[in-house]
Parts: C-alpha cells; sequence; structure tokens
C-alpha cells in the first residue's frame, strides 16, 4: 500500500509535468492522483466492484479540484487531468486488444466493453462533483441574498 | 473614429487571450468565458463568442458592431500558459490592468517557449512509466525496463510530432517502439512480465488532457467541442492499441 501512494504520488505529478502544468502546482497535482488512487485501490482490494471503485475515486478527485482550483486560483483542469490519469483503463484495455490480435473476439469484445463502462464512470464522477459543486455555489448565493 | 480603435483593441485583446487558450489546452467552455469576461471588463457588455476546438468566432454588439474569426490549427499541451491568461483575465476583471498593457503581457506569453525544458519531459515519461508498472502490480525488477521502454515511446513521440504534421501517427509509431522495446527486454531475459511493462510504458501517450476535456466540455453543454475531442481522444488510443498490436504481430 505504501509503495502504491508513493508511485502514485510520482506518477501524477510527473504527469503535470508531461502536461506543463505550473511548477508550484506539482505537488497538489501529485496529491489529488494519489488520494484518487488510493480509494480507488483500497476499494478494489475489499473486493468491491473496479465499475464503482472508479466512479468513486473519479468523483474525489474532482472535489478536491474543485477544492484547489478555487484556493489556488488555477484552471481545475490541471488538477482534474493528474487525477484522473491513473484512472485510464490502460491495463484493461491491453488486455482486450490482446485478445483481439489473438482472434479471440469474444473475451476481447467484453474486456473491450469493460473498459468502455469504466471511462463512463470517470466522467460520470466528474459529473457527479460538478453537479453537487453547482448546488452548494446556488445554495451560499441564496443564502447570502436573504441576508441581505 | 477613436473609439472605433479602441473597440478593435479590445477585440484583438480578447481573441489573443482566447487563442492562447485553445492551443495550449484549456477547454472550450473556459476560452468563451474569458472572452466574455474580458470584454465586459472593458465595458463592452454585449459580447458573442463561439469557439471550436479548431477556430473562435468573436463578435462585439453595441454602438460599434465588429466581429473578428481565428483560426487555430496547431494544438500543444502548455498548461503554464493556461493558467497565466486565466491569472491577466482575473486582474483585467479588477480593472487592474488596460487593453494595451493586457495585450502586450499575452504577446509575451504567446512567444514564451514551453514550461519545462524537454529533457524534463522525457524524464517525468520515464519516471512516470515504472511507477505506473507498480501501480498495476508488477514486479519492482521490472521498474528500470518499464521507464526505458516508456521514456523511448515517449521521446518518439516528441520528435514525430515536431517532425510531421500527421495526426495519430505519433502515437502509433510511439506505441509501436514500447511494444518492440518491451518484447526485445523480455527476449534477451532481463524483463520478466511483458505485459505490465507494456502497460506502464503505455500511459504516459494516453490522452488524459482530451478525455478530461472532453467530459468537462460535455458538461458545460458545449457539444461540437466535446464530441470532437471524445472522437479525437478515441482514435488516438486506437492509435496506441494498433501499435500494441502490430508489435505483437511482428514479433
Amino acid at each position: 500500500m505504501f509503495a502504491q501512494l508513493i508511485t502514485s504520488f510520482i506518477a501524477s505529478a510527473a504527469f503535470g509535468v508531461i502536461f506543463n502544468v505550473p511548477k508550484n502546482s506539482l505537488f497538489q497535482c501529485g496529491c489529488v492522483g494519489m488520494l484518487g488512487w488510493a480509494l480507488y485501490f483500497f476499494l478494489v482490494e475489499n473486493e468491491i466492484n473496479s465499475i464503482i471503485a472508479t466512479l468513486a475515486a473519479a468523483f474525489i478527485v474532482a472535489v478536491i479540484s474543485q477544492y484547489f482550483a478555487k484556493r489556488y486560483k488555477t484552471p481545475i483542469t490541471i488538477f482534474n487531468v493528474s487525477g484522473i490519469i491513473p484512472l485510464v483503463p490502460g491495463g484493461l484495455s491491453y488486455d482486450a486488444m490482446k485478445h483481439f490480435v489473438e482472434n479471440d473476439f469474444n473475451i476481447a469484445v467484453q474486456l473491450a466493453t469493460k473498459a468502455f463502462m469504466l471511462a463512463g464512470a470517470i466522467a460520470l464522477g466528474l459529473i457527479f462533483a460538478e453537479v453537487i459543486n453547482q448546488l452548494i455555489t446556488k445554495y451560499n448565493r441564496r443564502k447570502l441574498r436573504m441576508r441581505n | 473614429m477613436n473609439d472605433q480603435l479602441h473597440y478593435n483593441e479590445i477585440i484583438d485583446v480578447c481573441l489573443l487571450a482566447g487563442k492562447i487558450m485553445l492551443q495550449n489546452g484549456g477547454e472550450t467552455s473556459r476560452v468563451e468565458d474569458t472572452m466574455v469576461r474580458i470584454a465586459a471588463a472593458f465595458g463592452c457588455e454585449d459580447s458573442h463568442s463561439f469557439s471550436t476546438p479548431t477556430g473562435i468566432i468573436f463578435s462585439l454588439d453595441g454602438m460599434h458592431p465588429a466581429s473578428k474569426l481565428i483560426r487555430v490549427s496547431q494544438r500543444s499541451t502548455d498548461l503554464h500558459k493556461v493558467t497565466l491568461v486565466n491569472s491577466i483575465s482575473r486582474s483585467i476583471s479588477s480593472k487592474e490592468m488596460t487593453p494595451q498593457e493586457a495585450f502586450s503581457r499575452l504577446k509575451q506569453i504567446e512567444k514564451a517557449g514551453m514550461g519545462y525544458p524537454l529533457w524534463v519531459q522525457v524524464f517525468a515519461a520515464f519516471i512516470a512509466s515504472g511507477c505506473f508498472l507498480i501501480m498495476f502490480q508488477g514486479q519492482w525488477s521490472d521498474f528500470i525496463w518499464s521507464c526505458i521502454a516508456g521514456g523511448l515511446g515517449f521521446s518518439c513521440l516528441l520528435y514525430l510530432h515536431w517532425l510531421l504534421e500527421v495526426r495519430f501517427f505519433a502515437e502509433f509509431i510511439a506505441s509501436l517502439v514500447v511494444g518492440l522495446v518491451a518484447m526485445l527486454f523480455v527476449q534477451i531475459g532481463v524483463g520478466s512480465n511483458l505485459d505490465t511493462i507494456i502497460i506502464g510504458a503505455v500511459m504516459p501517450l494516453v490522452p488524459g488532457l482530451l478525455i478530461t476535456n472532453a467530459v468537462r466540455d460535455l458538461i458545460a453543454g458545449h457539444l461540437v467541442s466535446s464530441l470532437s475531442k471524445g472522437a479525437d481522444a478515441g482514435l488516438t488510443a486506437l492509435a496506441i492499441g494498433t501499435g500494441i498490436s502490430v508489435a505483437f504481430v511482428l514479433l
């Protein structure tokens, strides 16, 4: 688990470098990636469906990104990208591709479908977080208006 | 006449800001939002911006209606520039900058080089490959081999992007290189698990920014750009997969 935390932190920060994020945001990028991956890993280790795990992790990534984006006044994409990368179903797509090459279409299509659903789960996680963010903003605005 | 000049200046500032953001990986929703905000801060409340991944149309209403179109053909990923433009837009909104100042600052940003030197980026890809290998349950003995394969693949990607303007070809060749190098390591007996080495080494090629932007644009209701970015990401993923499978077929 410890090795997982360290490697996911470094991998996410390294992705920040690949996407040229500002130097002073690299640490936060690493944190977002590490927390998202830690949640995913924990859930999968406890035998929870990987689609649910990806959804939860993407949600957490998006929530933390929103917090960082507000706190440091930077575009949210910076944190989103580095957090999402570890969740991308690279391994599954690879397995699917391998079975396609071996003409084992039954398994290949199954794996590809699963990879596709994982990608959908990432998108859904981001969307949920955005929904909650908008609800909070609207709620705060209304509270402010009531007070005035 | 003087007024007209002033409005032209505002349009130029907005378009330049939008262009820099779009070229360097900002979402279209952010681009449109930023342009309208800048115009509003300079006193043009009625402005419209329409941007797609390949171009921006911007127009001002009111006393001096005017519109301009800008074509964006070359795109790269430099989120540092997006952040800089974002902060300039913030200081314009709080009325700390004149159009002339903003324009010269934006020009500087446009001309500036990439945020990190090339070797740092390749090194980042090198390290990231190894870390992904561990994250995907690989063995530590394969760490360095995954690093080398990933670093080589990513250097290939950068070189081919610089050399040719053919989309998807660079990703295809880069993943082919990753596959071949990983197989070489396994064949000569230094690497043990081919699958995890390849998965780790391929990760730096994943179009992460495209995926994120496609989703974010979809949430914001920018259907044209979200679908085209999604297609772009899908085709890039397909190119990577094809490269790997060609490597399998070759050996």
